[in-house]
């Protein structure tokens, strides 16, 4: 039988795995990639407990959260090419002008 | 209520405003009568209160004028009151009286001084303060007058503070007087605690009947404590062991100052305010014996001093601070009257012998040290007149005034109420001194006046009588010094006269009347024969005259070999006593150094490395360090800050999950 406690665990694992591709690794592209997972792996616990609870919200929130992340890839990929036009880089650790 | 009685006050006040902000443009003319009219207008109107005061019956001599009320504050109200009453007649008698002799004399003595102004003004302020003293109707404006005297001493000691001597002298007197005025101080908050007020009308009146009604004993601890620490005031004001240091370096002052301040009135303000708080000290008798102790000690130490001085100033000084030690006596062995007797006989005859000192420094071009000085009788004839006058006074030769105020306080010294044994210790101290101030005195004169002049050519010729200016007064207070003693005489002699009354004493009995009933109800009264008085009145002239014999024998007769002999003979005794029994050296090791040590470590360690350096550089340090370290946190990373959030939401959960 497939529990809530399975849908759970696959999440934080998911989640897990994006939070420490966003902390190590060095290409942008990677760093959204790993946006992207922790976002659908939060979506996949919303639509887990929706079926088991049933409850319609957890489904209607993960179809707001797709819409957030679509728009925000959008932004931040743009932002991205523009910076790359003036870096010539893609390594965030190049992307460190603005501290003390 | 009177109100004229600021008047007193107020034209030396005045003078002192005119001459200070005007003087230096107005010229010579405009400061002397200034300075001058001031005084004898504060004189004038003392006379017309002294009238007034007169002119009523016994029971109401009391001229009283509050100005405005001054601090009203929980229960302490004090106003800016004057009171006139018998005793402070006689103080504001003497005060404006001899002041204004000595200013005119300043009028001849400094007019070559560039500063002349300044120094009107100054000597007009310390008048006006000497007034508040003397008229105060409460402590609070006593110490006023008190302070301010102290400060115009300061300035005029230090009157030409270019040479650093003077400058030093001035602090000196200021700085140990302070020492003085902190017992002062302290006794008046204990007197505040104890009596609810400072004002004279309400105190001594509170105290008397406090003892009557049985409650408060002789001898309370908190009486003691407060005469002794008033006591303690008087010690620094008026140059008695142990605060009299400044009084012989205050000789660097011009010599009017001297004869003013340092001799008449500023000194004499501890004698005046001992007795006027009588019924305090009356309450207090151990209070009473350590003021006589400590005068007679003061008396006899100075006297000794004073006969190996070579300056005339400071001979004249140490014989202050002996004289002032006998006014002390007076009042500790409550005979009030006869302290302030002698206060007013010394101030004619002390004032006499400064001023004619002067002239003798006016003629000798600036010269003080009598070694250099001789037979200047024929060249001087009017102060030398003048000055044997005031000298026979002060050796206590009847008929002149030393001799009836000095003989009073000795007679009351052996018959002292409270303690008799200890009295008679104090006539003897007292009577030693006072042939060693026959002495001492008559070796000035001799070393002044009489033999060979041993100065140079130069100062011989300069040597001249001085101008009338100068010697009018002298000619005045040498004639008060011969006089003034005629208004105290005692009941044994004005009987043998044929009755003639102690015109002072019966003056001033109201004053001191609640004293005596204490004393009265407290001791047996001892009855003293006629016979013992006459001997021990005897006993004083016989040693004052050999004390002048001995001046004449080793200063005339045996001159200059016997007193060069006994100095290498007694060398030891001669050089302890000629360094003034290493006293300033004493004080210096154990007060000034250890204070001054202990300013330098304040000042090094407390100062700089403490507070400049832990408190502000300090300060200042951590904030750079501490925020240096800290911004390193914004590095610019957005990994680095995206791992900062995880760990933030990791803990939220911990403590979500584990810790609730």
């Amino acid at each position: 039988m497939v529990t809530l406690t399975h849908y759970v665990v696959l999440s934080s694992v998911l989640f897990g795995l994006g939070a420490i591709g966003f902390v190590t690794r060095r290409n942008a592209l990677i760093l959204f990639m790993s946006v992207e997972l922790m976002l659908n792996a939060v979506n996949l616990m919303l639509v887990a407990f929706s079926m088991f609870r049933a409850d319609m919200g957890g489904q209607v929130m993960v179809m707001f959260i797709y819409a957030v992340a679509a728009a925000e890839v959008a932004v931040g990929l743009a932002l991205l090419i523009a910076l790359f036009r003036h870096v010539r880089e893609v390594d965030v650790n190049s992307f460190s002008v603005l501290k003390w | 209520m009177e109100s004229y009685l600021f008047l007193i006050p107020f034209f030396p006040l005045l003078g002192f405003v005119l001459n200070g902000l005007f003087g230096k443009k107005a010229g010579k003319t405009f400061v002397s009568y200034v300075g001058c009219a001031s005084v004898g207008f504060s004189f004038v109107m003392a006379v017309v209160a002294v009238n007034d005061l007169v002119s009523r019956p016994v029971e109401d001599r009391q001229l009283v004028q509050i100005l405005w009320s001054w601090m009203a504050v929980g229960s302490l109200h004090v106003d800016l009151a004057f009171l006139i009453d018998q005793l402070s007649a006689v103080m504001i008698l003497v005060v404006t009286g001899v002041g204004f002799l000595i200013h005119i004399y300043s009028i001849g003595y400094m007019h070559h001084d560039a500063s002349y102004w300044r120094y009107f003004s100054y000597l007009n302020m310390f008048v006006f303060f000497m007034c508040m003293l003397v008229l105060g109707a409460n402590y609070v404006v006593m110490f006023v007058g008190w302070e301010g005297v102290g400060l115009a001493s300061y300035l005029l000691i230090g009157f030409w503070y270019e040479g650093d001597d003077n400058a030093d002298a001035g602090k000196k007197a200021f700085i140990v007087n302070r020492i003085g005025d902190f017992g002062f101080v302290l006794g008046l908050f204990l007197m505040f605690i104890t009596f609810g007020s400072l004002s004279y009308l309400e105190v001594f009146p509170k105290a008397f009947h406090m003892h009557e009604a049985g409650q408060l004993a002789l001898n309370s601890p908190v009486m003691v404590a407060i005469c002794l620490l008033l006591f303690l005031g008087a010690t620094g004001k008026s140059a008695q062991i142990p605060l009299y240091t400044w009084l012989p370096d205050a000789m660097a002052g011009p010599t009017p100052v001297s004869a003013l301040i340092h001799a008449a009135t500023m000194v004499t303000a501890g004698v005046y305010m001992v007795a006027r708080s009588n019924i305090l000290y009356t309450l207090a008798p151990t209070a009473l014996l350590t003021v006589a102790f400590v005068a007679a000690a003061t008396a006899l130490m100075a006297a000794t001093i004073g006969i190996l001085q070579n300056d005339i100033k400071r001979v004249l000084a140490y014989s202050t601070v002996s004289q002032l030690g006998y006014m002390f006596i007076g009042v500790g062995v409550t005979a009030y009257w006869a302290g302030i007797f002698h206060l007013m006989t010394h101030a004619f005859f002390k004032a006499c012998l400064f001023l004619c000192s002067g002239s003798v420094i006016h003629a000798m071009g600036g010269e003080q040290d009598m070694r250099s000085m001789g037979g200047l009788a024929r060249k001087m004839p009017i102060t030398y007149v003048t000055m044997l006058v005031a000298t026979i006074a002060i050796a206590g030769i009847p008929p002149f005034a030393g001799f009836f105020s000095k003989d009073e306080i000795l007679w009351k010294a052996f018959t002292f109420p409270y303690y008799p044994g200890a009295g008679k210790v104090i006539w003897f101290m007292g009577t030693l001194g006072a042939g060693i101030t026959a002495f001492y005195m008559f070796r000035l004169i001799h070393m002044t006046f009489h033999g060979k002049f041993r100065g140079t050519h130069e100062q011989e010729h300069h040597l001249h009588e001085s101008p009338l200016t100068m010697t009018g007064p002298l000619m005045i207070l040498a004639l008060l010094s011969f006089v003034g003693g005629w208004l105290g005489i005692s009941p044994l002699i004005g009987h043998v006269l044929g009755g003639v009354p102690n015109v002072v004493e019966h003056f001033m009995e109201p004053v001191f009347e609640h004293s005596q009933e204490v004393i009265a109800a407290s001791v047996a009264v001892q009855h003293h024969s006629h016979a013992l008085e006459w001997t021990l009145m005897g006993l004083s002239v016989l040693i004052a005259a050999c004390g002048i014999y001995g001046a004449y024998v080793v200063y005339i007769r045996r001159f200059p070999e016997l007193p060069e002999t006994l100095s290498k003979t007694y060398a030891l005794h001669y050089k302890l006593v000629y360094n003034k029994y290493y006293v300033d050296e004493i004080y210096y090791h154990l007060v000034v150094l250890p204070i001054y040590y202990f300013s330098v470590f304040l000042w090094k360690v407390v100062d700089v490395v403490i507070i400049d350096g832990l408190g502000i550089n300090g300060q200042s340090w951590l904030v750079q360090n501490g925020s240096g370290a800290v911004r390193n946190v914004q590095n610019g990373y957005l990994q680095s800050y995206g791992a900062f959030m995880l760990v933030g939401l990791a803990a939220v959960l911990w403590y979500f999950l584990w810790l609730q």
